[in-house]
């Protein structure tokens, strides 16, 4: 049994509790409303309580669960509700989920990004369970004149020894009023009955009916369409526009240029954007923006010079030519490890610029008023996004409210929310309620591209086939690509890295990761070939390595653990899951088959991304 | 602009649009179903996928004004109560996973079911080859269908 410290008060408590029935209270009831199952709907409690910002109780039983994070595909709508099922001890069949708004007040770290939903979430979301059910059974102990330690909960149900037993329903009113615990219990994992289940996606019936739960289809009473025209290439910007034509066809409102950054606006991370200079056309429908937006006529000019796919190329090509004058490591004294070397093995890997193509196009709903700002949907970091939109609208953050809509993937391009800023610019601009939708072509040539990439690998074997020496040379596009520290760096005496940018005119970004899974494709297949060249097999090299990073102090974090992981996670728990079709029988290039594999698919588990960070970690 | 009568999951529906107006957008803009996603609009995603006369169709690339008689399926009409034998599969597999290509996998598969109740492995990669999942969900789709076979 663990006890927490909870971190509500009861002043905090009564705070977030009334910012929730005052404040900024808007209409996101077609989002927000209840996903109840046939079932749940014929027994819809007649009352709601709200025990705290997760969730609340019906007279009946049921109970509603906020899920705080962007739903992006990798299941959080499913799995943060069910860790607070799980403390809160419901029966899973008898829970509601619903997606949260974003909401700094109630919920922290509302953000889809770096796999992290699940860790970052794990201990508040127990603690939001765990304290409603304190709550309830102080309700109960209460009312039955009992001491709250003879008092138990099992699937909904508080029972004491002398029989009496009463469902969260009837407690839940009298549990709304209770004190909000200093500490609660939570279960030991052993008892766990949801967490660690197969669960099945709470949104599953409602895709396959073709329900509306994505950006695109969110609707709004006297919603306009809008489109945007940007550069056709990057380092390009508008010089003028005569939308007269478009402004006379069927179904257009207007036609009209935004900045949606402007100059001086103080910029995030977030905040990458090539094109934030548009032109703008606003109608009745879809098809006949799209229309128009082909009668625009624009005129382009070039800010920076234009680039080509060769010029990558032959530009990182380049790069990797001549030796750094200030290497991101050395130890040792690799030149004289690769001059008196047995065998000298190299390879060159490389990746291109690759564009997200999330299977929904980037859109975004506004309705932007004098005094406040409505947006709705597909975001990875909601919280970015207001901050931008506070500044770029001149509204405080309090007046803006965000609602995340579940995504058509994200892989990254979603952290980046320019286009929700382009839509509340749009909005603001023609005093209306407004969807930005971009086209496939839109999305496609405007991205935060994974940057292209190239890295030469080099070892040096001596007589015995013991690595020697090591050396890597990386070149990135806008970004470093090269970890100085990376494994497998301290396990070899000999070793340099050495890391060149780049500069392009492209924007980059995240995508599953901007660098991790590239390099790890490109490490993990040098280091077969190399255990391949030695003799050895691929595993036993890499463990052979490890050996020596824990016996050298050299070395970084946590090879021991590191060595476990090879060694039993991705033998034991990897080979027997869904990823043992990948290894091949006889394990060779083991890591290169798994680590791609997973690699190239969003995180549905947190194992994919384990075994990505196999490397990173080090 | 014009006026056209289109049977729309068993019912008759007027709508006044520009003929070129492709499916896809009747469906979402003008009937409010939609399920039909818009993914490329240009026929090669297999998004908007829907059931002209029962055979899948890309609904990006159809225009209003060809539609004539022909009786339109979307995944909102495939079944009365949700329940057709492959929704059934796709709930059982836990197929989607973000879930906005799976309208369009749906009505691509029952269609390829209503032609070849039993498709072998090769039969359903041939079929559902236009149906792009950026997810990567295809070996539980392929499972699904196989399931949707034997329930069928």
């Amino acid at each position: 049994m663990t006890f927490i410290k909870t971190t509500y008060n009861r002043r905090s408590f009564l705070k977030v509790s009334a910012s929730a029935s005052g404040g900024l209270v808007l209409g996101f009831s077609w989002l927000a409303s209840c996903s109840p199952t046939a079932e749940q709907l014929v027994q819809m409690p007649e009352e709601w309580f709200n025990i705290n910002a997760f969730l609340k109780i019906g007279d009946n039983g049921l109970v509603t669960i906020m899920s705080p994070n962007p739903e992006i595909g990798q299941n959080v709508k499913t799995s943060m509700p069910m860790i607070v099922a799980e403390e809160l001890d419901v029966i899973w069949k008898d829970v509601i989920v619903e997606q949260a708004g974003l909401d700094t007040k109630k919920y922290t770290r509302q953000l889809a990004g770096g796999s992290q939903s699940i860790r970052q979430g794990w201990q508040s979301l127990r603690m939001a369970g765990a304290t409603a059910r304190h709550m309830l059974l102080q309700a109960a102990a209460k009312q039955w004149s009992v001491p709250i330690s003879e008092l138990s909960t099992e699937g909904g149900i508080i029972t004491h020894p002398s029989g009496k037993s009463a469902g969260y329903g009837e407690m839940a009113s009298a549990a709304a009023n209770q004190n909000v615990p200093e500490e609660v219990e939570l279960k030991n994992p052993e008892d766990f009955k949801i967490i660690g289940k197969p669960t099945k996606n709470v949104d599953g019936p409602k895709i396959i009916k073709g329900e509306p739960l994505f950006g695109l289809d969110y609707q709004h009473e006297d919603m306009l369409i809008a489109m945007i025209e940007h550069p056709p290439a990057f380092g390009m910007k508008l010089k003028s526009v005569d939308g007269s034509e478009a402004r006379s066809m069927p179904g257009i409102k207007d036609v009209f240029t935004i900045d949606s950054l402007p100059e001086g606006t103080e910029k995030q991370w977030s905040d990458v954007n090539a094109f934030p200079q548009l032109v703008v056309v606003v109608g009745n429908t879809t098809w006949e923006v799209m229309k128009a937006k082909k009668a625009l006529k624009i005129e382009w000019e070039r800010v920076s010079e234009g680039e080509s796919t060769l010029d990558y190329k032959e530009g990182l090509t380049k790069l990797l030519e001549k030796p750094a004058e200030e290497p991101a490591r050395k130890d040792g004294d690799p030149d004289w490890a690769f001059k008196n070397a047995a065998l000298v093995i190299e390879k060159t890997y490389t990746a291109p610029f690759l564009a997200h193509n999330t299977m929904e196009p980037m859109n975004f709903f506004a309705n932007v008023t004098s005094d406040r700002a409505e947006l709705v949907g597909p975001i990875q970091t909601p919280e970015y996004m207001s901050k931008t939109a506070s500044k770029v609208l001149g509204l405080p953050e309090d007046k803006i409210a965000i609602m995340m809509t579940r995504m058509g993937g994200g892989f990254g391009r979603r952290l980046y929310g320019h286009f929700g800023i382009e839509a509340a610019v749009i909005s603001q601009k023609i005093n209306a309620p407004v969807k930005l939708i971009y086209t496939r072509e839109d999305d496609m040539t405007q991205g935060t591209y994974r940057p292209a990439y190239k890295v030469k690998y080099r070892a040096a074997l001596d007589e015995n086939n013991k690595l020697i020496g090591f050396h890597v040379r990386g070149a990135g596009t806008n970004g470093s690509l090269v970890f100085a520290n990376r494994f497998p760096a301290g396990t070899v005496d000999h070793y340099l890295a050495e890391n060149y940018v780049l500069d392009s005119n492209i924007s980059v970004g995240a995508w599953r990761a901007p660098r991790s899974n590239f390099i790890a494709c490109a490490e993990q297949s040098f280091l077969d070939e190399v255990a391949e060249a030695a003799g050895k097999d691929p595993i036993d090299f890499r463990l052979e390595l490890f050996d020596r990073a824990i016996a050298n102090p050299l070395i970084l974090n946590d090879p021991e653990k590191m060595a476990d992981v090879t060694r039993d996670f991705l033998f034991e728990t990897v080979a027997k899951g869904e990823s043992a079709k990948y290894i091949p029988k006889d394990t060779k290039r083991a890591l290169r088959n798994i680590i791609p594999e997973l690699a190239g698919q969003p995180a549905r588990s947190e194992v994919g991304r384990d075994a990505l960070a196999l490397s990173e970690i080090i | 602009m014009a006026q056209f009568t289109i049977k729309i999951n068993g019912e008759d529906h007027q709508v006044d649009v520009a003929p070129d107006t492709p499916m896809l957008w009747v469906l979402r803009d003008h009937m409010n179903l939609n399920g039909t996603k818009y993914g490329c609009g240009i026929g090669l995603c297999g998004a908007c996928t829907i059931h002209v006369d029962g055979v899948a169709t890309r609904s990006c690339s159809l225009p209003v004004s060809v539609v004539g008689e022909s009786a339109i399926t979307t995944i909102e009409g495939l079944s009365k109560k949700h329940d057709h034998p492959i929704q059934q599969a796709w709930l059982e597999h836990d197929v989607p996973q973000c879930g906005y290509c799976q309208p369009g996998q749906i009505m691509n598969a029952a269609s390829l079911l209503n032609q070849n109740p039993d498709p072998t492995d090769s039969e359903i990669d041939i079929a559902m080859n236009g149906n792009i999942c950026r997810c990567g969900t295809y070996i539980r789709i392929k499972a699904a269908i196989k399931t949707a076979a034997k329930i069928g």
